[in-house]
């Protein structure tokens, strides 16, 4: 069935179809769509959608209806990303399920309200204070914002974190024809409950790594969370191995995960001499200067990344290796890489994105420790403009 | 946590191992013991309580508390009492918060008052900053000696209860911690549906009572000094916002908005990706002119993309809609060299210059007769011949894109007919089809 709709559309199907049943937020272009689309739905499904008096307002609504065991949503731009920092570690510390979309503009401050950007990628990535990892998912399609936010969903309740889409204006408002009967579903998770037999301690852990079980308010155990530093009961602690405890289970249970957080699409060519790797609707123009390059005869592999955060260390590495991905079949993750297709032949990565370099720095890390001959070029625009195909497409080698 | 049985008397909502840990005479262990009464007075059941603190001292107390806890960030726990409500409208949600979150939180307790949702606040009023180190709040009165008021307050106190009462509150009363009707007063805010303040004026004997030689008697003498009356100073029944909400979703799961299927009916003879560029000023339709040029394009078998660039203004300045039409899925959705310009207005003129230079001879440009002139291109210039049936401002775009959909041949009229129809009223899509008509012979 072929429809005409924008991303905004999209993100909120996957966010219905995820069980999302609260969403707060504020207006802010070009987030509003998903404001306004949320808030028309919800009543319809028995759920909950209210504009807050600010974006502090909408965030906190959020955080104190998941404790309630509700699956919720919020949507801004990276104005309002600011105004959330603060209750996004407040989400890290109490272990919130909590999904958060960001339609990047273009910034500093107001920036350009109708402007497209990838601006805030590292801005998500370090946006709470203490530097705790936090999950962030990037869309290019329209399949991806109604996958990828069930994704996220399953990933918060999983994790019992926030997690962030990051998308942008034009992948939010553009409107364009798709296929909506190949958008994928994913099995729906759940957070796991605490069993009703024994004692419930809100944040028991049992290895570091470990989430732990979720009882609601209003439920029928008594639970706790805190902003503060706690121990496993909740409890405020200056105590060095319980702070050492707390701190270090929050960043391992997502950072000794990293593996099951790589959701990337490789698609190599042998003997490539060039990679590229991109995301979000940078990602759309690579394709298409990877499609250009190859009808010139040039031989050349790309990287599209759809978790920017954890970064997906393993994929890169295997891009770099020159490894091919299997097709990917419905169902199974599109990050299984299989037969090496031979020696190792990429010399130059090419990162295109609408920033200074941000996501760059990362795959420079990367990629020269694995082979410091390697050459990375970043593609950068930041007039509002999309990157064109023929600028990534004539550095290609 | 043991579970109370509902047909045992509750003694207490506190652990009765758990000691306050506040300074000697310091207020807020009073409060709390009041707090501990009103709900042993009312025997709620403890799973069904959520006591929300803020930051600061009183932030510390939901640990004394054996009910559900949620200590939040600074002035935000009116943020997170509110999601709660209107996530389990029959919970009861108290917050807790001191003047410090008074101060920052502010615009969450007019709003929450506003909306009337029913939570309940006891503001502990101590008219300093207790854990940072005595510094002034929002509610220090005017003259007083803080660590950052050392020569007296200049500032003036906000009257929490007048603010909250003129917005909308149900239940607002303003006392002292030593107030021995406290308990029954907190129940009542309790039981009051809506939103409900207590303001309680408590001594710090940390900071504020050592620098300003504050006692209990002059708790009193300051309230009256500053003419604020004490008491319960409001108590209104008005809808409370959780359970209107609840009432007013229709809670059927009745199915999202339905899909919108685009079938084909038509068939394009565009062999090549060809990329539009309507070029014209806001409030001239120009975007769902667009709009219809995909869903046409669409209808004939292809495939569309639709980009908008306007400025932050809304009904005045440029529009500029980009629209792309392929035989294959399109990915790069910007338009450098356009293949079809359409320059509609001086507004959207201004915005192109650059498509213009960058097209050739293979490409066209339309234009209005006005703008003709003005318009420099190597670009093949067509000027729309509207005669004497000058097109209105507000259906330019349509006409004009009429023509071109007959004119570059990318798809049969009757589907750009379909595509303006679609889902409008009556009278607006005999509008559009006028316009549409208005476009034969122009070109």
């Amino acid at each position: 069935m072929r429809e005409f709709i924008d991303g905004a559309e999209a993100i909120v199907r996957g966010a219905l179809k995820s069980g999302c049943n609260f969403f707060a937020g504020y207006p802010i272009t070009p987030a509003t769509p998903i404001l306004l689309k949320m808030l028309r739905e919800l009543p319809r499904v028995g759920g909950v959608g209210i504009q807050g008096e600010d974006e502090i307002a909408s965030i906190g609504m959020c955080i104190g209806a998941a404790m309630t065991g509700m699956k919720t949503m919020t949507a801004t731009s990276g104005p309002g990303i600011s105004l959330y920092s603060e209750n996004i570690g407040m989400a890290i510390m109490g272990e919130v399920p909590l999904v958060v979309v960001d339609v990047m503009r273009l910034g500093p401050a107001t920036g350009g309200a109708t402007t497209v950007s990838q601006g805030d990628v590292q801005f998500l990535r370090w946006v709470t204070s203490g530097g705790f990892p936090i999950i962030t998912l990037c869309p290019s399609s329209l399949a991806d914002c109604y996958t990828l936010t069930q994704r996220a969903f399953n990933l918060a309740e999983e994790f019992r974190a926030p997690v962030f889409i990051a998308t942008d204006k034009e992948m939010i408002i553009a409107q364009q024809s798709v296929e909506t009967d190949a958008f994928e579903d994913l099995e729906i998770v759940n957070r796991a409950r605490a069993s009703t037999d024994s004692a419930f301690v809100p944040h028991h852990a049992k290895k570091l790594a470990d989430v732990p079980a979720f009882a609601p308010i209003g439920g029928a155990q008594l639970t706790r969370l805190t902003t503060s530093m706690h121990d496993e009961h909740g409890m405020l602690t200056k105590k060095p191995s319980n702070v050492n405890r707390t701190s270090r289970h929050l960043y391992q249970k997502i950072e000794a995960h990293r593996d099951e957080l790589e959701f990337v699409k490789l698609d190599a060519q042998e003997g490539a001499r060039t990679l590229v790797v991109a995301y979000g609707i940078s990602a759309r123009s690579a394709i298409e200067a990877v499609q250009l390059a190859r009808a010139a005869g040039k031989r050349v592999s790309m990287l599209t990344i759809q978790s920017l955060w954890p970064l997906p260390e393993q994929s890169l590495r295997a891009a770099l290796r020159g490894n091919v991905v299997a097709p990917v079949e419905p169902g199974e993750e599109s990050r299984s890489f299989v037969s090496r297709v031979g020696p190792p032949s990429i010399t130059r990565v090419i990162v295109p994105e609408l920033n200074f370099g941000q996501y760059r720095l990362e795959i420079e890390r990367v990629a020269l420790l694995f082979d410091s001959r390697l050459e990375v070029i970043g593609v950068n625009r930041v007039d509002g403009e999309l990157i064109e195909p023929e600028e990534i497409s004539q550095l290609v080698i | 946590m043991e579970q109370k049985l509902s047909d045992s008397t509750i003694a207490t909502y506190r652990f009765p191992d758990r000691k306050y840990t506040f300074c000697p005479g310091c207020s807020h262990s009073l409060v709390l013991d009041h707090l501990n009464a009103a709900l042993v007075k009312m025997q709620l059941d403890p799973r069904q309580v959520v006591i929300v603190t803020d930051i600061g001292c009183v932030g510390m107390s939901d640990q004394f508390f054996d009910v559900n806890a949620f200590h939040g960030l600074h002035g935000r726990a009116v943020t997170y009492a509110s999601g709660i409500k209107l996530a389990n409208p029959d919970l009861k949600v108290i917050v807790l918060m001191g003047d410090g979150g008074v101060g920052i939180g502010g615009h969450h307790v007019l709003n929450a008052a506003r909306r009337n949702i029913g939570i309940t606040v006891l503001v502990f009023n101590n008219f300093n900053f207790g854990m940072t180190g005595g510094e002034h709040s929002v509610t220090t009165p005017h003259g007083a000696r803080t660590t950052t008021t050392r020569g007296g307050n200049l500032e003036r106190p906000l009257d929490v209860c007048a603010t909250v009462a003129v917005n909308g509150a149900s239940y607002v009363f303003r006392g002292t911690a030593f107030d021995k009707e406290l308990p029954e007063r907190i129940a009542e805010a309790i039981q009051t549906p809506g939103f409900a303040l207590l303001d309680i004026w408590e001594l710090c004997t940390a900071y504020y009572v050592p620098g300003n030689d504050f006692s209990r008697a002059a708790l009193m003498q300051t309230m009256q000094g500053l003419n604020f009356p004490a008491g319960v100073l409001q108590k209104v029944d008005s809808p409370e916002l959780a359970n209107a909400y609840r009432e007013t979703i229709t809670n059927r799961q009745s199915p999202i908005s339905a899909a919108h299927h685009i079938a084909q009916k038509y068939d394009s003879a565009l062999t090549k990706t060809t990329r539009v560029i309507l070029a014209g000023a806001a409030g001239g339709k120009v975007r769902s002119t667009a709009s219809a040029l995909a869903v046409g394009g669409m209808m004939s078998g292809l495939w569309a993309t639709q980009r908008d660039d306007y400025p932050v203004s809304v009904m005045s300045g440029y529009s500029v809609s980009e629209v792309i039409l392929s035989r294959d899925e399109i990915l790069y959705m910007g338009i450098d060299k356009p293949d079809i310009l359409a320059v509609l207005t001086p507004e959207g003129s201004s915005q192109v210059p650059r498509q213009l230079r960058a097209m050739d001879e293979a490409q066209t440009v339309y234009v209005v007769p006005d703008l003709a002139q003005h318009v420099q291109t190597r670009a093949r210039k067509i000027v729309f011949n509207f005669g004497r049936a000058a097109p209105s401002k507000k259906s330019l775009a349509l006409t004009a894109t009429a023509a071109i959909v007959q004119h570059a041949n990318l798809y049969p009229l009757a589907a750009f007919r379909e595509a303006i129809s679609a889902g409008q009223r009556a009278e607006i899509a005999q509008e559009n089809l006028k316009a549409v008509e208005a476009s034969e012979g122009i070109l």
